[in-house]
């Protein structure tokens, strides 16, 4: 097989209506650039000259893009003729490769976490070549934990309870299976809450193990928050009777997502939490 | 309207060519338009970072020079200049620009699979040219090199907020980039005409594909790493800080590992427009088709398995030293499939010398050149005397602003008359060429010379005796400086142009599915889709 060798039009044998969907110029776009770099810089000044004025500024401007935004996809999934299949499809790959840059996210810390964990011995000649280091008392995994570890899982299957009542048009287990799951999030995040709040080790110079054990399961922790937004946006919408057995893939990108921070804290359970323990553990 | 045969006279939206100003560059969804804006970047980019080299190359050009006299200038320019080339003018030019502009059309699809997105793409990248020009500015700037070591960066030895803004100013362009390669995956996976199948589908499109992947895969590590940077500098975390156990060389390995990926993100898309090029002006299908594309594919895939060849002196095991060794050696064969093919698509064809041809096989010749000096740094032997010397800076060069870069010119010479319905001057062309490969060869040659002699890179001045080639790479980069003035005659032309051009205005060699519809091509290229035979 070679690339064609005739000329450019011989190739093309007729012509069809093109069935995508073409969307209308928006100042959108502008705004999410805009917001990010608002942001960002909220970040530096507050880290820098502790003022938090713009940081606000920027999260609220990012938050109100975002909620616009979706407003507009859903409305045009709603319009009859814009959203063929083929462009139902399209969405599935860009959830899908999102998830999947997610995942790489994620590679990074634990990437990060299992330099030490293998080769304690990286944390330099100052330490004692041991994982955790010595002195670092840690979470008892059996506590809190495992308990959030159940309480993802379960909302793992109250989604999916969710999601065959769908399927079956019976929207009313599907509202109730879907509040659940949201308030199986919320619970989760309120155990992390008092997780952290209650650590035996310090976030600010706290050292290595305080560092790796924050950053994974602090942006695990904002993922579970984006997921428990994204559910409940999908809770509303099941109340307003919008999802069809046929139709919803606002609620299936939801589960999907839902299911990767379920993953992620799986691996963070065993690998952070339980393999990474110490002799003794605090409450 | 069902299978008709071609005609496009009908199929230029007259309303789309009436929108405002803010209307169309503000808030854009058409690809082409997109691509536009990225390419206006990319020009920007290329300008300034452009003048920054042109600065640090008259500061070098004799010893003990005195036109910078800061040492923390020096480095926040050259960090700017690598950061600004890469991000804001490779990478918007090959993958925004270009990429934008012809993969729907390539694939015979009306736009990229999701317009507001695409949109955002560019400002998010826009936005980060801002921060990264706050960093170069502010206070002493930001100058830990555009590799971002640890514990250059940190707080104790860049305190400031310059080096804080030109972390996130890689956030931006980092998250600008992976929402254009999810959109670029969607888009040639989902939208491809009825017909295309992907083994018909042009070699272009496989470089865009394949380089969307790199991009997903790696600029998330790259994030996690910076992060990880912001934290330790601002929020008391000690990841990359040994005295509370943490490890800079992590910092290394997670950089590279997004790193190594990132030189092909540059290089494989310019590995497709010189595809097109070869086969366009020798007059023949590109030699060994699915050969081309799967090489690139292998090259994608060997390309996250050696990011440690960065890292030869950086307390690495011997053991990790060969392996990545070994495999670093291995990309070479996938990319002697392209060099060969490319060889093998000329031979015996009926080459004509045309202005993009001229670039293109610039690129091969110097991408040569750049590939056997890689094979040369790869062996970690060599590597711990020549890492950190101009003999490195010389390879990546040869591979960068001359691989890279020429395969923009070749995609800017080839497509602007399909972009702009006007042809460009061929005989400006053609000096644009001459004067820029002369520039740029005089200002690299050397390099090898002064690295194998052991100048270190990054200083600003050297030992007397490195004085004679350094004078003759400064007197190189004046004339690609000049050459680039060259370029802006020739832009100037093709807008003031009152010619116009035919469909396809090269003729039988040009078979893709562009230089079947007009020049310039509509706005939404096909309302209705082409069916491919
Ligand atoms: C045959 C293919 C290649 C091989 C074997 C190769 C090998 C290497 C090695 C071993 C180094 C590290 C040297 C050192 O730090 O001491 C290096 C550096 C570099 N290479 Fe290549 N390379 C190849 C192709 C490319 C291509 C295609 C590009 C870009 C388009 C590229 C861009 C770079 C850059 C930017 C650096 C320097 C990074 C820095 O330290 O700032 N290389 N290469
Ligand atoms: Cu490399």
């Amino acid at each position: 097989m070679s690339s064609p060798a005739h000329s450019a039009t011989d190739q093309i044998k007729g012509t069809v209506p093109h069935p995508y969907h073409l969307v209308n110029p928006s100042i959108l776009p502008l705004c999410g650039g805009v917001a990010a770099m608002t942001t960002f810089a909220g970040i530096i000044v507050a880290a820098h000259l502790h003022s938090f004025v713009l940081l606000g500024i920027g999260l609220l401007f990012v938050v109100s893009t975002m909620f616009v935004w979706w407003r507009d996809v859903v409305s045009e999934a709603r319009t009859p003729g814009l959203h063929k299949v083929i462009t139902q499809v399209g969405l599935r790959y860009g959830m899908a490769l999102f998830i999947t840059s997610e995942v790489m996210f994620f590679v990074s810390f634990f990437w990060n976490y299992f330099n030490y964990f293998f080769f304690p011995e990286k944390m330099g000649t100052a330490f004692a070549p041991v994982w955790p280091p010595q002195g670092v008392t840690t979470i008892d995994p059996f506590a809190i934990p495992l308990f959030n570890t159940m309480v993802l899982l379960l909302s793992g299957t109250t989604i999916t309870w969710a999601h065959h009542s769908l399927l079956e048009g019976d929207n009313k287990n599907t509202v109730r299976g879907l509040a659940v799951t949201v308030m199986l999030g919320l619970m989760f995040l309120c155990g992390q809450a008092w997780e952290y709040t209650h650590s035996p080790f310090p976030f600010y110079h706290g050292g290595i193990f305080a560092s790796s054990f924050f950053i994974a399961t602090g942006f695990h922790g904002v993922h579970v928050i984006v997921g428990t937004v994204f559910l409940t946006v999908c809770l509303f919408r099941a109340m307003k009777g919008q999802f069809t057995p046929q139709r919803h893939f606002g609620f299936e990108a939801a589960a999907w997502y839902w299911h990767f921070v379920d993953v992620v804290w799986l691996f963070l359970f065993v690998c952070i939490y339980f393999l990474g323990r110490s002799a003794i553990v605090a409450g | 309207m069902t299978a008709t045969t071609h005609d496009h006279s009908d199929h230029s939206h007259e309303a789309h060519h009436q929108k405002g100003f803010v209307e169309r560059w503000l808030m854009s969804t058409n690809h082409k338009d997109i691509g536009t804006l990225y390419i206006t970047m990319a020009v920007i980019g290329a300008c300034v970072g452009g003048v920054l080299s042109i600065i640090m190359r008259q500061q070098l050009m004799y010893p003990h020079n005195n036109i910078i006299t800061s040492g923390a200038a020096w480095n926040a320019i050259i960090t700017a200049h690598g950061l600004i080339m890469i991000f804001w003018f490779v990478m918007p030019a090959l993958i925004g620009g270009f990429g934008n502009w012809f993969v729907p059309m390539m694939i015979g699809a009306p736009d990229m699979a999701f317009p507001r997105l695409n949109n955002m793409s560019f400002w998010f990248l826009a936005a980060g040219f801002v921060f990264v020009m706050i960093g170069l500015l502010l206070g002493n700037g930001a100058g830990a090199g555009w590799t971002l070591y640890p514990p250059l960066d940190n707080a104790q030895y860049s305190p400031g907020m310059a080096t804080d803004f030109s972390l996130f100013s890689l956030h931006l362009a980092g998250i600008s980039s992976l929402l254009g390669a999810i959109n670029f995956i969607a888009t040639i996976l989902n939208m491809r005409a009825p017909g295309m199948t992907m083994h018909k589908m042009p070699l272009f499109c496989w470089a865009i594909l394949v380089t969307a992947f790199l991009l997903l895969l790696a600029i998330p590590v790259l994030a996690g790493a910076i992060t990880m940077l912001i934290m330790d500098r601002n929020f008391g975390t000690s990841f990359f800080e040994p005295s509370g156990g943490g490890d800079p060389v992590l910092f290394q390995h997670l950089f590279w590992f997004f790193g190594h990926p990132e030189v092909y993100i540059m290089i494989l898309p310019a590995f497709g427009i010189i595809s097109h090029v070869v086969s366009t002006f020798s007059r023949k299908p590109i030699f060994g088709y699915l050969g081309m594309a799967y090489a690139m594919v292998v090259i994608g895939f060997v390309g996250f398995i050696v990011w440690a060849h960065h890292m030869f002196v950086s307390a690495i095991s011997t053991d990790s030293k060969v392996y990545f060794e070994v495999a670093t050696l291995v990309i070479a064969v996938p990319t002697g499939i392209k060099i060969f093919s490319w060889i093998a698509t000329m031979w015996g064809g009926s080459i004509e010398f045309k202005t993009p041809m001229l670039w293109a096989i610039g690129f091969i010749f110097l991408f040569v050149i750049g590939g056997a000096t890689g094979v040369v740094l790869a062996n970690a032997g060599l590597d711990q005397e020549l890492h950190n010397d101009y003999f490195l800076i010389a390879h990546f060069h040869y591979v960068l602003s001359m691989g890279a870069a020429f395969a923009v010119f070749a995609g800017f010479y080839y497509w602007i008359g399909k972009m702009t319905g006007h042809p460009y001057p061929e005989f400006w062309g053609k000096v644009h060429f001459w004067t820029f490969f002369i520039g740029v060869n005089l200002t690299f040659f050397p390099m090898h010379f002064l690295g194998l002699a052991g100048m270190p890179r990054r200083y600003p001045d050297y030992a007397d005796a490195f004085a004679g080639w350094n004078y003759v790479s400064s007197i190189g980069s004046i004339i690609s400086g000049v050459s680039t003035l060259v370029f802006f005659y020739v832009l100037y032309a093709v807008f003031t142009s009152k010619e116009s051009l035919a469909d396809n205005y090269w003729g039988e060699g040009a078979t893709t599915l562009e230089w079947a519809v007009p020049s310039p091509a509509p706005h939404h290229t096909f309302e209705d889709v082409p069916v491919i035979r």
